[in-house]
């Protein structure tokens, strides 16, 4: 018999496909990886050979994916409850848990080491940092300890522009946290106006949504809150060396809708938003991810503006 | 010696291989081209008072 023959006993008609493991990194997550550790990268003021800036964006890039694919195995429990990622490789019976623990691992190991080499071991250790805050501190420990875990989470997800900025200077500076605090204060209005209109997932899943531990009008007005300090550090930002005129347009054309939009999901009651189907919750939603990735652009544009006396202050 | 068709799960299997080795070769193909950027823009250049030392 050859390995290559098929018989009862190995035949698995839902065994995985390439996609499938490419799934465990989770694209999505890591598209924004890749944007975010981009701009960091161009953004900052030493110059990087083409070939090691690709380099330092596609480890950056794996690593994220090696933290979604841990994420996968360790979460596989809850995810398996909720609607919104019962169709993941893990709970879809495609790929083993164990599988994707030693993809994450192997994946992890690979872009820390690699990202030190190509740039600078500063980089690769934040990088390590990154992979372990994500898994550990927040998914192991904080996701399911406390109603604070999306700004926890979001933490993690900020990392990416300050590895970028690292891996071209070697050094750090204030202008990466202030991309990280925008990331950071973005997430959790972007998350919780998702609890509110997949409202029953985190509560079968167990999962201490602040929608479950304190409610849906706690949560409405936290957005509001978060919203309103987003709004005062993304434009302040305008002000420093990432801004420009460019990005402040940018930033303050978006936070008054992002404002508006926070306001009118603070003022409104359940039964409102049951009657039209969460529409100004998932409009919200749609902004924020433009609001995220327009910030980012006009910060990408000031700085490629800027050697031609074009961009920044 | 009998002839099968192909099983739908042959030709999953063959794509799943066909990505790794895709990977494999994009990875040795990024080392290779990280090396060559790398040796080109003189970070592997030895120190002068090292090669100095060396002759000494």
């Amino acid at each position: 018999m050859s390995d290559a023959s098929i018989n009862a006993s190995t035949l698995r008609e839902d065994e995985a496909g390439f996609g499938d493991y490419f799934a465990l990194l989770k694209p999505r997550v890591m598209s924004l990886v890749v944007f975010t550790a981009l701009v960091g990268l161009v953004a900052a003021p030493v110059p990087v050979n083409p070939m090691v800036g690709f380099c330092a964006i596609l480890f950056i890039a794996i690593g994220g994916g090696a933290s979604g694919a841990l994420n996968m195995w360790w979460d596989a429990d809850i995810d398996r409850v909720m609607r919104r990622t019962r169709g993941r490789p893990i709970p879809a019976g495609k790929i083993e848990p164990g599988e994707a623990m030693v993809l994450g691992l192997a994946l992890s190991g690979l872009a820390v080491v690699m990202l030190g080499l190509a740039t600078n071991p500063f980089a690769g250790l934040f990088l390590a940092f990154t992979i372990f805050f994500y898994v550990v501190i927040y998914t192991m420990w904080l996701k399911r300890a406390t109603p604070q875990n999306i700004v926890i989470g979001g933490a993690a997800g900020a990392f990416p522009p300050v590895i970028g900025w690292i891996a071209a200077t070697g050094d750090m500076a204030i202008e990466p946290w202030l991309m990280f605090a925008l990331t950071f204060m973005w997430t959790p209005p972007h998350f919780w106006a998702l609890a509110l209109f997949m409202r029953s997932d985190y509560d079968d899943a167990g999962v201490p949504m602040l929608t479950v531990t304190h409610g849906r009008r706690v949560t409405r007005t936290h957005i509001l809150v978060y919203t309103g300090l987003l709004a005062v550090l993304a434009v302040g930002a305008g002000f420093s060396d990432i801004g420009g005129p460019i990005y402040l347009v940018v930033s303050v054309v978006l936070n008054a809708l992002f404002l508006r939009g926070a306001w009118r999901i603070s003022r409104r009651d359940e039964d409102a938003s049951e009657s039209d189907n969460f529409a100004v919750e998932r409009s919200f939603f749609r902004l924020s991810l433009l609001y995220l990735f327009l910030h980012f652009g006009a910060i990408l544009i000031e700085a490629v503006l800027k050697p031609f006396g074009l961009g920044g202050w | 010696m009998s002839f099968k068709t192909t099983h739908e799960l042959h030709k999953r299997r063959f794509g799943r291989n066909l990505g790794v080795g895709l990977v494999l070769a994009g990875f040795v193909a990024i080392v290779f081209g990280l090396t060559i950027a790398k040796v080109t823009s003189g970070d592997f250049q030895m120190k002068k008072s090292t090669v100095s030392g060396a002759k000494n």
